[in-house]
């Protein structure tokens, strides 16, 4: 969460003018399930990346890297439309370690 | 059309008006129409057509749309104005407070009607005293040259960087917007001049600093950004004498956020909003003639309202009558409550009256003021009755 | 022609979609789907995108003080004018360019968003007026069928039928009984206009008509079917599927008209009835317990079946036959 400032540090009419500052809020919290990625059925067709609805799937020039947890919410989409079925929904309490 | 020198030409309220957005050119103006603000419209709708205004017009379909699109455009960087009355007003009034709160210096002419019902088309304050809390900047004007002299300066103080508020320049609905009067216009480059070239903050079109306008603020933000625009009034006390010193350069008339009127030794004083005031001015003229010793305070500046110089001028007298052109129901009259209020630390506080008076257009006389004047010298009126100047009982 | 994903992957990988992580619509959203393609189509084709909102899910969810997942330029104004706002918007684009402020080169995609609550109900009058006016503008309709922000009140885009907070499927009337507004019909009676039907399910028809609605020299108005996960009481993972699914009973035709010309852009070699619509999603449970609930779902089956046998006969005989 960010600091919460005083009337004289806000820019006036309530206008954010950082850009994107959402990126620091982490929805990766939210995740109830999580999207566990096999590299090796994966033909980069760019479909799980096409619909994430929080942009959390990773590539590069159209090469599948990986799911951005910090922001995943864990909907499943990109299990769902995957054709390889290369991406499998596990439940977040699996990795409850990771903290 | 550039006019060289200052013309002196006879023209209604909406012409001055409409001359005066003539010569600042906004980018855009988006308005629709409505009785009696409709030939301000009109007028520089034919200016558009003429080509003698590069300005963009935007026939929206209602009020709502209009300050919705003049936030847009302003929003995106352009310099951008409207103009409303009555209804009209109260349509957009939703858009009125967010532009004030979204900080988007606006310059909007007000022709002052009666909000309905019943539907009345004619002069009273009710529309713009609703707007009193909306964070606008408020100017009432006496004449067709005060609406064409404050159009023009509002620009500057509305995009005053330590203001940037949406300024309402108010003018009595057909007595001064469709009324002839003389009046001087400045040159045209010397308008051109004066209101310069609006320095946009955060404009939408300038995509390599994008920025988010309108944002949900929830409990822990939004009380900030209030308190901002609080502020922001506040400064207008100190900006606007500034921008009235330049206006007095250019065009010999001195603006302020009263005008006093044969008050040095005044005992009875009259305060009042509009039009009225040249009225009140005539009278007390005349009674002065037959040696009572009357004045009058005219209020230009209504938001924000103008403490100081109520203490200032009010404070000693023997009495003091305020007219109000609009009521409210079931407290005191508007003006009248603020200048009670203002007087309450006073140390001399004179005998306070309050008088409603014209509202749906009932037209206000000489005799009507005189009326409130005696009675308000007899010393028979009581402090708090809301008294009626013209009304059939 | 819209890009392949992968030729889209390849440009967005160096560059923001417009749209960024961190907003705060519900996971499986078909909101945020509905936007991207959007943005990345205007982007992949050299706009710079301007977006306004009307109040709503996406604009509350994505707007939350300090945060904004907007990296693009974003005005949300009220919720019944996101059509006048960006009216002045453009407006204003145009006055600037007029006097040299802007250079002529800069192309500049002007977006409208609204849910269908800020578009068929309190926003329809706003919208008209601005495509009326002729505005270069592209309006966005995300239609959840319901006021969702605000906890799924009905709209004049509910379906007969499904559980919504003002109009309960209770013990005397079956939920809303009026049938959805026709929305696409309505913008498409004003002149010279583009208006058109998408799903995210159907991506390249989606991009394709984003494409022709940047290109034509007018407004136009796309409306996507958005699900809700919440509301409808899909599975987060279903949104894709049931657009799709919309389409296949002919719940969501896929059509676009074009200055009065209607053209079909998706005709199924064969149609699923709408019952399966209907049965995919938890906001009809109440209804499909109810006594008449047969025959409410004929009444739909029927409309949705007369709409595209008058869908077939508009294409018939608007072929070739523009307004203008």
């Amino acid at each position: 969460m960010a600091e919460q400032k005083g009337w004289k540090d806000i820019p006036i009419g309530g206008t954010i003018v950082e850009a994107g500052s959402a990126r620091e809020y982490k929805t990766g919290d939210w995740r109830v399930l999580r999207p566990v990625y096999d590299r090796s059925k994966c033909i980069d067709c760019m479909m799980c990346w096409f619909y994430c609805p929080d942009l959390a799937i990773i590539q590069e020039d159209a090469v599948m890297k990986g799911i951005d947890y910090y922001y995943c919410k864990g909907c499943g989409i990109c299990a769902s439309v995957c054709p390889k079925s290369a991406i499998e929904m596990k439940p977040e309490t699996d990795f409850a370690e990771e903290g | 059309m550039m006019e060289k020198v200052a013309q002196m030409i006879a023209i209604t309220g909406a012409q001055a008006v409409a001359h005066a957005m003539r010569q600042i050119e906004p980018d855009v103006v988006a308005a629709y129409p409505i009785t009696p603000q409709t030939p301000i419209v009109e007028y520089f709708a034919k200016f558009v057509a003429d080509g003698v205004v590069r300005t963009e017009m935007i026939p929206v379909e209602s009020e709502h749309s209009a300050m919705s699109a003049v936030v847009g455009a302003v929003a995106a960087g352009a310099r951008a104005m409207t103009a409303t009355s009555a209804n009209g007003l109260a349509l957009m009034h939703e858009i009125v407070y967010i532009a004030a709160s979204t900080r988007l210096p606006v310059v909007m002419p007000v022709v002052n009607r009666a909000l309905s019902g019943p539907i009345n088309i004619h002069c009273d304050h009710s529309d713009t005293m609703a707007e009193r809390d909306s964070g606008w900047i408020q100017f009432y004007v006496e004449d067709a040259q005060e609406a064409y002299d404050l159009t023009i300066l509002s620009v500057r103080l509305a995009e005053h960087e330590h203001v940037r508020l949406p300024v309402m320049v108010n003018q009595d609905g057909f007595i001064i917007s469709h009324g002839v009067e003389p009046v001087s216009l400045l040159p045209d480059d010397v308008v051109k001049k004066f209101v310069g070239e609006l320095k946009p903050i955060y404009p939408l079109l300038d995509t390599e600093h994008p920025v988010t306008y309108g944002p949900l603020d929830l409990y822990d933000y939004y009380f900030e950004h209030k308190r901002q625009q609080i502020e922001a009034m506040k400064n207008v006390k100190k900006v606007f004498p500034e921008i009235a010193q330049e206006f007095f350069k250019i065009s010999g008339r001195k603006y302020s956020f009263v005008e006093p009127y044969k008050l040095d030794d005044a005992e009875h004083v009259m305060v009042a909003l509009g039009s009225t005031n040249g009225t009140v001015k005539y009278t007390v003229d005349k009674m002065r003639e037959k040696g009572r010793k009357v004045g009058l305070l005219k209020i230009w500046m209504f938001r924000p309202f103008p403490k100081d110089e109520i203490q200032r001028y009010l404070t000693g007298r023997k009495s003091v009558v305020v007219l109000d052109r609009s009521a409210s129901f079931g407290a005191e009259a508007p003006l009248y409550e603020a200048v009670k209020s203002s007087l309450y630390e006073s140390a001399s506080r004179p005998l306070l009256s309050s008088f409603v008076y014209g509202l749906g257009g009932r037209d206000i006389t000489t005799e009507n003021i005189e009326e409130a004047f005696e009675k308000s010298i007899s010393g028979e009126l009581v402090t708090d009755h809301e008294y009626y100047l013209g009304l059939r009982e | 022609m819209p890009l392949t994903m992968k030729k889209l992957a390849e440009v967005f990988s160096h560059k923001d979609v417009g749209l960024t992580q961190g907003h705060r619509m519900c996971p499986g959203c078909g909101a945020p789907i509905t936007v991207k393609l959007a943005l990345m189509t205007a982007k992949a084709m050299g706009y710079e995108p301007i977006v306004a909102f009307a109040t709503g899910c996406m604009e509350v969810s994505s707007t939350i003080y300090p945060y904004s997942a907007w990296s693009i330029p974003y005005i949300h104004n009220a919720f019944e004018n996101v059509s006048a706002t960006i009216s002045g918007v453009e407006t204003a684009y145009r006055a600037l360019k007029k006097r040299g402020k802007i250079s002529p080169d800069k192309k500049y995609a002007f977006f409208a968003f609204g849910g269908d609550g800020g578009t068929y109900d309190i926003g329809l009058q706003s919208l008209s007026g601005a495509i009326e006016r002729g505005h270069k503008f592209v309006y966005i309709l995300y239609d959840n069928e319901g006021y969702m922000n605000t906890g799924n009140q009905r709209s004049g885009s509910t379906p007969p039928g499904a559980e919504t907070t003002t109009a309960p499927v209770g013990k005397e009337i079956p939920g809303k009984v009026q049938l959805k507004k026709n929305i696409v019909e309505i913008i498409a009676a004003h002149e010279d206009v583009y208006a058109a039907t998408v799903v995210v399910g159907e991506p390249m028809d989606f991009m394709s008509k984003v494409e022709k609605a940047l290109q034509f020299d007018g407004p136009s108005f796309i409306a996507s079917l958005s699900p809700c996960v919440r509301f409808w009481r899909i599975p987060e993972n279903k949104t894709i599927e049931i657009t799709k699914l919309a389409v296949q009973t002919k719940y969501w035709p896929l059509y676009e008209v074009e200055r009065g010309v209607y053209r079909i852009t998706r005709k199924p070699s064969k149609f699923r009835p709408v019952i399966d619509f209907v049965k995919a999603q938890q906001r009809f449970r109440l209804l499909l317990k109810r006594p008449d609930a047969d025959a409410i779902v004929q009444r739909i089956q029927d409309y949705v079946d007369k709409r595209w046998e008058r869908l077939l006969a508009l294409e018939q005989a608007t072929k070739d036959k523009p307004s203008r």
